[in-house]
């Protein structure tokens, strides 16, 4: 496993073009959408998560990171039954953390990468929990078994996502 | 303090980005019933993400019927025959369910009952769903263009599949029986107990609040009860698949399988139009209400003529007897002010008119 404690000055700092920062983005809420419809047990990977995290941990710039998880988490609350916001607040911490951890560490490697996606995978349901429950008051069960499973599902998925994302990112 | 802010930028930005996002959940969570103050975000999304997805399904669709109806006609000739025998077999059975309904309607008739059908459906095409496993919703390809109305009902040939949640120009979302926010009225079948369809945390449909006076059975039918004001009733709902005691053991919690496989929906019926069958005959009698011809059949006591004593305690006093022209005493009637005769008596339906002589049971 290497992930390695580094100055800002030796972390690497890429970025996106804004065009396929668009279009990854609307891709994977495309995707998100439209497969558990036909596969339904799709539905435990948030794609929208996984960008979030790889734009946060790509980026490297945590006001970028907070605002990019923002949006699409706003975008993904706009095609759930649920106010405006649980997708945004939950995005939004995961990004500003994401990016301020890429900042300390090298998550460049496949393995850096699968225990950073489990991890914020589990805080964002955590919190995706907390406040759907406490301000929205929707009632959700928690099962430890069902989350961690699938933040190691989507750890694994990750992996393979982020090594096709990273052909669009530029270093700067 | 000023410097505090600046050395932590980043921070005050999270602060204030994150409250003013809870800000608006929390004006959001006051409105219940508020959509329209984020209507507009939700358009541009669904306008983004549902064309490609029109596009994909379009395109399966074609391929699959093209695959279908010109391709693959392996055994077709045969199916075709057997479907004539199914034909012919339903059409007997046709002739003989007719009677049946025919009978029906003039029992509702005869009671005023009003029956609600379904008299216009749109088909749609299933395009997407939310993609999240707390918010059970699809997406359809038809909307306002084709006339399509918050809180339509949504059903398949096999059975309910929920109703429409939001309408967007040109697709429509569709919020499914199983979501937790879901409610449908529904009745099972044999045992005729009341209950609420929703979904639970877990994306199972439940028939909640269903009295524990009756034994529930697993394989029971249950249908919609119409009572939700939404979904016509008679539709099948689903069939029992567990039955456990609630809290308190005043409730069944009745798990249930849905008619409608709501995983592998491709089309859909959107029922943009329902009718209701007024009751022909009881409007053709006039002013005779259901009450009054149940009443009539009651078992009730002649009311004595006027200065004749007080009437027996138990004794009932029918509706068209009271009226002035009806209430004549009846020399054939028994006196009731007698022990033995102020009985109770069975009373034969006299119909309508009052000037018809009415027939005398003993009691059973």
């Amino acid at each position: 496993m290497n992930i390695s404690h580094t100055s800002p000055e030796q972390v690497e700092v890429y970025r996106l073009n804004l065009p396929a920062a668009v279009i990854i983005t609307l891709l994977a809420l495309f995707l998100q959408s439209f497969i558990p419809h036909w596969i339904s047990w799709f539905a435990i990977f948030d794609l929208p998560l996984l960008v979030t995290i790889f734009f946060g941990v790509t980026r490297r710039n945590p006001v970028s990171g907070l605002l990019t998880g923002c949006a699409i988490g706003l975008l993904q609350d706009s095609l759930v039954h649920q106010p405006f916001g649980v997708y945004g607040i939950t995005k939004t911490v995961v990004g500003y953390f994401a990016s301020s951890l890429g900042v300390k560490l090298d998550v460049e490697n496949a393995a850096a990468r699968l225990i950073l996606t489990f991890v914020f995978f589990v805080l964002h349901k955590a919190l995706y929990f907390g406040v759907a429950r406490y301000m929205v008051g929707q009632v959700l069960e928690w099962s430890w078994g069902h989350e961690l499973t699938a933040g190691l599902a989507n750890g694994v998925f990750a992996v393979g996502l982020f090594f096709v994302l990273d052909r669009f990112k530029h270093r700067i | 303090m000023e410097n505090l802010i600046t050395r932590h930028m980043h921070l005050t930005v999270l602060v204030g980005v994150l409250f003013l996002q809870v800000l608006g959940l929390a004006v959001q969570v006051k409105r219940t019933t508020d959509t329209q103050s984020t209507r507009l975000i939700r358009v541009w999304t669904v306008g983004a993400i549902t064309p490609l997805e029109r596009v994909i399904v379009g395109t399966q669709q074609g391929v699959r019927r093209i695959w279908n109806n010109y391709l693959y006609l392996r055994g077709v000739r045969e199916e075709n025959r057997e479907l004539k025998q199914e034909i012919e077999r339903l059409r007997l059975e046709q002739v003989r369910l007719s009677e049946g309904a025919n009978q029906a309607h003039r029992l509702q008739d005869l009671l005023g009952i009003r029956e609600q059908y379904i008299s216009q459906t749109v088909v749609a095409q299933v395009i997407g769903s939310s993609g999240s496993e707390q918010s059970r919703l699809i997406y359809i390809d038809k909307g306002e263009n084709a006339n399509l109305k918050t809180d339509m009902p949504v059903i398949t040939a096999d059975g309910v599949v929920g109703k429409v949640l939001a309408v967007y120009p040109s697709q429509a979302q569709v919020l499914l029986i199983n979501d937790q926010t879901s409610g449908l009225g529904a009745i099972l079948e044999k045992s005729r107990l009341q209950g609420v369809v929703k979904g639970s945390s877990v994306g199972e449909t439940v028939l909640d609040k269903v009295m524990s006076d009756e034994p529930v059975q697993p394989g029971d039918r249950v249908l919609t009860s119409g009572g939700d004001g939404i979904f016509p009733k008679g539709l099948p709902v689903g069939t029992v698949s567990r039955v456990t005691r609630d809290l308190g053991n005043l409730f069944w919690r009745v798990t249930l399988k849905p008619a409608a496989n709501l995983n592998r929906l491709e089309e859909v019926l959107v029922v943009t139009q329902k009718q209701e069958r007024e009751p022909i005959a009881a409007e053709a009698v006039g002013a005779t209400r259901a009450a009054d011809i149940l009443a009539s059949r009651l078992p009730s006591v002649p009311v004595k003529a006027a200065g004749e004593g007080p009437t027996a305690p138990n004794s009932v006093v029918k509706p068209d007897a009271a009226r002035p022209d009806t209430a004549k005493p009846d020399p054939a009637k028994p006196d009731p002010a007698k022990p033995e005769q102020a009985k109770p008596t069975q009373v034969t339906p006299s119909g309508t008119n009052p000037s018809e002589p009415r027939q005398e049971a003993k009691p059973q």
